[in-house]
């Protein structure tokens, strides 16, 4: 199970723009270097990244082997009412990662 | 230094030069292989033109945030963002970025709305080569705005193996 980092403030005003910040671990191997018998390692990635807010789509996003090994992603979101914020990672040979942190808004 | 000697001498000379060629030639074949078809402006115009279709793309509203002078290619910070009141009826709805030099010339796509709040997207992105990187937005009306910097970088994100 790839590690997981959130940063998204616990508490926050109704109609606040919160940053909401994501740190995933993985190699993102971008399927274009060769190994050292000269053969291309095969690509391996997480293409869809998706942020829920209590079950709404707030932000997604698809990601492409330009992007660095254990991809960052920054964004904003309005916070409207208190819950729970989902966040998914989907990749190549099956990669899945969930992670998910809650908000008091107030 | 007898007639033998000398004849096992230049053999071996003759030897090791010949392996070493053949191993060159036998590295750059592999390494011609490896090396995948980098991306060119052409295909970065058609990469942009697959997201934009027929519509105009304009210069501005979004702006790009990076540093000019990259020392490591393998992770540079990038954000994007872009002026809107980010309301049900003006928001931006996407934010796509693409390199020139890259192997690929898409680094991400982005879908936003109206509860995002604030239409801003940081990532770290890999680079190949002192390049060229193109953001576009698209708003909710259907127009496309668009921003782009040059970038000098001095270690490439590695293609080669480690």
């Amino acid at each position: 199970m790839a590690r997981a980092l959130i940063n998204a403030p616990a508490k926050a005003k109704r109609g606040e723009v919160i940053e909401i910040k994501t740190l995933i671990s993985h190699v993102m191997e971008t399927g274009f270097r060769p190994d050292n018998t000269g053969r291309p390692i095969p690509r391996d990635i997480i293409t869809d990244f998706i942020c829920k807010y209590n079950g709404e789509e707030v932000f997604r996003a698809e990601l492409f082997p330009a992007i660095a090994a254990n991809p960052f992603l920054t964004f904003f979101t309005v916070a409207t009412e208190s819950g729970t914020l989902n966040f998914e990672w989907t990749g190549d040979n099956g990669f899945s990662a969930t992670e998910s942190v809650n908000i008091t808004v107030e | 230094m007898t007639d033998d000697e000398g004849v096992v001498q230049r053999t071996r000379r003759r030897f090791l030069v010949e392996t070493a060629a053949l191993a060159g030639a036998a590295g750059m074949g592999l390494a011609l292989d490896a090396a995948p078809a980098p991306a060119t402006p052409a295909s970065m115009r058609a990469a942009i033109r697959k997201v934009v279709g027929e519509a105009p793309l304009n210069k501005g509203k979004l702006k790009i945030d990076v540093p000019a002078l990259i020392e490591n290619g393998n992770a540079v910070p990038l954000t994007v963002s872009c002026e809107s009141p980010m309301t049900e009826s003006d928001h931006v709805k996407a934010i796509h970025v693409f390199t020139e030099k890259n192997p690929q010339p898409n680094v991400i796509g982005a879908q936003l709305g109206p509860r995002a709040g604030r239409a801003s997207v940081s990532t770290r992105i890999r680079l190949a080569d002192t390049q060229k990187i193109v953001a576009l937005a698209q708003m909710s009306d259907g127009s496309f705005w668009s921003d782009e910097v040059e970038v000098v970088v001095t270690l490439a994100a590695c293609l080669e193996g480690t």
